[in-house]
């Protein structure tokens, strides 16, 4: 029994290290708040569902059409709403604030876009629906796929941080904004370019779980919130800590579910991120900052 | 001397003037009147904490739901003024010990933290009717009318204001913005930093759950979907932010404008509010980047009025 | 900057003129050209799933079919287009109080539709009545239906309450378990939501009278994903029934994970969402023997005229339970307003002593509520047809045990 909640709550957790990594990316480099996060993904979920139903597109091969159009989008939408904020911020420090009040506008835009075109029903379908053994548990393929996916992002793209000289470009910018530029760093592409990585990753989670979980367009803040609680709990800005905390929260709901009882599962994800952030005020992974 | 006087008058006057206005109107305008009011006091509230500490506060529907909550539950066992009492206590409480545990967050964690703590104690709700008591949904049979409840929160905006004025002028409201400012600075020279931003978060979450408390007998109905809305600390937020935080009447003037332009963009576009209101959002963060009130000042003294008015005087661009 | 302030200061006085002229009492009646028919529902937040399958389509289908036919009828033969008033309440309670009092006094409709959901009747319903407009609250299960019809007499309460729910499906079991097909134990679980709750508080003394063992029961909040957990606890028990008072998105996500696990119960129900059309096409035949809320006569010639319609009008079909409960419903308004003309006492009259002759047949309200519901329903060759009460009308047979999931396409 211990095995199967094991792995089942590692799966589960690798969907929510899957939404959190493209939010920690975007707080921690280019430093956008970005509310509309989990509406991006709702939109590329819709999307795979439309290849899926109207053009008989797998969301796999969906993937691949839609990731170039995600980080064109993430990256248009930085050099169109960000870049002017962000410019402007040099002189009174108010990116933060700017960013939430200017992404919550973004949120009710792509919402509001989505309702007209999609109206509000659930929208749900199945693929690679099959259970596959693992360990002696089973679990259905298409989340062992995310759960695949997001070990795959995570362990890419923390090997390149950390090994390439665009990585460490990324992490000086991510570390000392204001710094960077002196040593012939442009922050300002580096800033675009991890918003768009960004985009592209909430894109990659959106695929996913349009194939197991049911979507309507007013879900979006939902999927915002649980993964601004795994940024929060790795740490802003931390890969690594978004997947284990990811992977964490997943196992806590699942034991909580089969040990102690299903209805406790959201308020032990809380309490647990309530305790972290207690324990080590600036996440698990993260560094103090003052 | 003489200024203040006649401030203190033009205070008392507008707000007998307010009160007196759900006469005139029908029980539309009535409502109209009593969820701007709701608005202004929470965004109030909010920013008494918020404005100087630069605290940004995702928990303000943890204590609208709080007081929501104990009217439901007290509703058919005590007399209505005690209930009111009770919501203040139990508001007090739970803000005293969330109060207690934050102080050490700071920024975006601090942010994120109050909406982990509003989403818990609706869990913590809901798992406690669910298996304690057995209901879900408590239905609020109070003879209260539209009106009363206007009054009620008018009579609480106006103590909310208040007491942001003269918090302003005293000892605690300098201690504030110091730590706005610099917490380092303010701890060096001798600020019991956790003691005001405690007292501070203990009394604007207190007036929160009073206008939770208040308004919810309108409803009838209350379940923890319905009283711990996220929304609510959305647009709270929103409003304070929009109307500039750090300023007495900033959150006021976020309020009354944006309520209007909700109830407005919804009577008139109701499939098309949410695109409208997201581009006007946007527009306003390039247009007005810093508030309402602090372009509406701008706009005067351009205009060539007489300076600033008697209110403490903003950090207006450093942060 | 400068330029920009007094433009926005200008337009936001605007707004303020434009609402304070709303405040100013309403032109003086003229010659009537229209029925206003007014309506705030969810088109946006959290309820906006429901609302937009089970109401809002029903609504517009019954506004369009009324005015293509030249307009609701009155008592002298003559005829009035429907002018419809909506607002979104955003999936909040205090917006739908407000756009209620809106409609009923900035508007002055001649009548107002119920919004979507039990928490936003019970709230608008002190206003309904305050102005005394007659409240067709369909979208809204409770079971303190007679207590409010009676607190409110102008509101009709037309969606059962939850013991009626939870008794039939317990009829059903009971049989099956006479018949020996399954055995008496049972696996439960429910959203802790008014809805869940409600249903599972029913269910569990029914079950205990039918002589029922609950080996597993357990409640779980809205919003959660993942149900291995619980399908496999339900799955160690010996019980042949799995029942689960569940919200769309969790059904949907039950079935899957049911699905995944191989997790085979003989009886398998589940609550809302079970009856979507949307539901039949992500499982096709995996659908098959199901069971859940509701329930639609399928062998009823009308009702399934009206299933072509919504589906040729709205683009989609409509559910099997309170799709067709709703669209009766404003039948049973047009027929009041032909019969006694627009006044809004006498149609409240009407309404609660008339009867009325509807797509689902002839209905007559009892203490102003409906009581000649579908309680329980299974899908059987493509469509989720009614079971219980096994002796009206058009009930079918409830077929068991529910055929093994079939391996995925």
């Amino acid at each position: 029994m211990p095995t199967t909640a094991i792995v089942s709550g590692l799966v589960l957790g690798g969907t929510y290290a899957l939404i959190a990594m493209g939010l920690t990316l975007q707080y921690g480099i280019s430093r956008i708040m970005n509310l509309a996060y989990g509406e991006t993904i709702i939109f590329f979920a819709f999307a795979a569902f439309l290849l899926y139903s109207a053009f008989g597109i797998n969301p796999i091969a969906g993937l691949v059409l839609l990731l170039p159009l995600a980080f064109a989008f993430g990256y248009l939408v930085y050099g169109v709403m960000m870049q002017p904020l962000v410019r402007r911020s040099a002189r009174s420090g108010n990116l933060e604030v700017d960013s939430i009040l200017a992404t919550f506008g973004l949120l009710f835009v792509i919402q509001g876009v989505m309702l007209v075109f999609f109206g509000s029903n659930y929208t749900s379908y199945n693929y690679l629906n099959v259970g596959v053994n693992v360990l002696g548990a089973t679990i259905a393929a298409n989340r062992l796929l995310a759960f695949g996916l997001a070990v795959l992002i995570g362990g890419v793209l923390y090997l390149a941080l950390t090994r390439t000289r665009w990585g460490t470009t990324i992490r000086a910018v991510a570390v000392a904004p204001q710094s960077a530029p002196l040593v012939g760093i442009d922050v300002n592409r580096t800033a675009r370019f991890a918003f768009a990585l960004g985009t592209m990753l909430a894109a990659s989670g959106g695929v996913m779980i349009s194939m197991y979980q049911t979507f309507t367009v007013s879900m979006g803040v939902i999927f915002t919130m649980k993964a601004l609680v795994v940024v929060i709990m790795g740490g802003l800005g931390n890969l690594l800590g978004a997947l284990v905390a990811g992977l964490l929260l997943g196992l806590v709901e699942t034991f909580v579910a089969t040990y102690i009882d299903p209805g406790l599962t959201l308020a032990a994800t809380y309490l647990i991120f309530l305790s972290v952030l207690l324990w080590r005020p600036a996440g698990l992974f993260g560094k103090a900052t003052r | 001397m003489v200024r203040a006087l006649l401030a203190v008058i033009f205070f008392a006057g507008a707000l007998a003037a307010l009160a007196w206005l759900p006469t005139q109107f029908g029980a539309y305008g009535v409502g109209l009147l009593l969820g701007m009011t709701g608005y202004v006091t929470l965004a109030s509230a909010w920013a008494l904490f918020s404005g100087p500490t630069r605290y940004v506060s995702l928990a303000t529907v943890a204590f609208f739901g709080i007081g929501a909550y104990t009217v439901a539950v007290l509703s058919e066992t005590l007399p209505y003024p005690l209930i009111l009492l009770v919501a203040a206590a139990v508001g007090l409480c739970v803000a005293l010990v969330v109060g207690l545990a934050t102080l050490r967050l700071a920024g975006v964690y601090f942010v994120i933290f109050t909406f982990g703590l509003a989403e818990l104690i609706r869990q913590l709700v809901t798992w406690y009717e669910v298996n304690i008591t057995g209901t879900l949904g408590r239905y609020i049979f109070l003879p209260i009318s539209g009106e009363q409840i206007y009054w009620q929160l008018l009579a609480l905006a106006a103590v909310t204001i208040g007491l942001g004025w003269w918090i302003g002028r005293s000892r605690i409201g300098l201690a504030l913005k110091v730590i706005g400012d610099d917490e380092v600075v303010a701890a060096h020279v001798g600020i019991n930093i956790a003691r005001v931003k405690l007292a501070l978060f203990a009394v604007s979450a207190t007036i929160i759950t009073l206008v939770g408390a208040i308004q919810a007998p309108r409803w009838t109905y209350v379940e923890p979907s319905i009283v711990f809305n996220p929304t609510i600390s959305f647009l709270t937020l929103i409003m304070a932010l929009l109307g500039g935080a750090n300023r007495l009447w900033g959150p006021l003037l976020g309020a009354v404008p944006l309520f209007l332009l909700f109830e407005w963009l919804s009577a008139n576009f109701p499939n098309h509010y949410s695109i409208i209101l997201g581009l006007l959002f946007i527009a306003i963060v390039f247009v007005m980047p810093q508030g309402v009130l602090a372009m509406v000042e701008r706009g005067w003294s351009r205009v060539g009025q007489r300076g600033r008015k008697a209110e403490p005087a903003g950090t207006e661009a450093a942060q | 900057m400068g330029m920009y302030s007094r433009r926005t200061i200008m337009c936001a006085l605007g707004v303020a003129v434009a609402m304070t002229g709303a405040w100013a009492p309403g032109a003086a009646a003229e010659e009537r050209s229209s029925v206003k028919i007014g309506y705030a529902i969810s088109k946006s937040g959290a309820n906006a799933g429901g609302a937009g399958i089970t109401t809002i389509p029903n609504y517009q289908l019954w506004v369009k079919e009324v005015n293509e036919a030249g307009g609701l009828e009155l008592p002298d033969g003559s005829r009035l287009p429907i002018e419809v008033v909506e607002y979104d309440d955003r999936s909040s309670s205090e917006e739908v109080v407000r756009a209620i009092e809106r409609l009923a006094t900035q508007d002055e409709v001649d009548f107002i539709l119920a919004p979507w959901g039990t928490g936003f009747n019970l709230a608008a319903a002190p206003i309904f009545d305050r102005f005394g407009y007659p409240q067709l609250a369909i979208s809204s299960v409770t079971d303190r239906a007679p207590e409010f019809a009676k607190r409110w007499p102008r509101s009709f309460w037309l969606h059962g309450g939850g013991s009626d729910y939870a008794q039939a499906l317990v009829d059903i079991l009971a049989k099956a378990a006479d018949q020996g097909t399954i055995n008496k134990q049972v696996a439960m679980i429910s959203v802790a939501e008014g809805f869940g709750i409600d249903l599972v508080n029913a269910a569990r003394p029914a079950f205990e009278a039918a002589g029922f063992e609950i080996v597993y029961d357990r409640t779980y909040p809205p919003g959660t994903t993942d149900f291995t957990p619980m399908i496999n606890e339900a799955a160690a028990t010996d019980a042949d029934s799995f029942i689960a008072f569940s919200y769309p998105p969790d059904t949907f996500a039950l079935t899957q994970q049911a699905r995944v696990a191989n997790y085979n119960p003989k009886v398998l129900y589940l609550g809302v969402g079970t009856q979507f059309p949307s539901y039949a096409a992500a499982n096709g035949e995996n659908a098959e023997g199901i069971m859940g809320l509701g329930g639609t006569d399928v062998s009823n010639p009308k009702v399934m005229e009206y299933r072509k319609r919504h589906e040729e009008v709205i683009g989609a079909g409509p559910d099997y339970w309170g799709s067709v409960v709703t669209y009766s419903v404003l039948q049973m308004l047009q027929e009041a307003i032909k019969r006694v003309g627009l006044d809004r006492g006498a149609v409240t009259e009407e309404l609660s002593t008339g009867t009325f002759e509807t797509v689902v047949g002839e209905i007559k309200l009892q203490d102003n509520q409906l009581r000649d519901m579908w309680w329980a329903g299974q899908w059987q060759d493509g469509h989720f047809v009614a079971l219980a009460p096994a002796d009206r009308p058009g009930a079918s047979e409830p077929r068991l045990p529910k055929q093994p999931w079939k391996p995925a396409n």
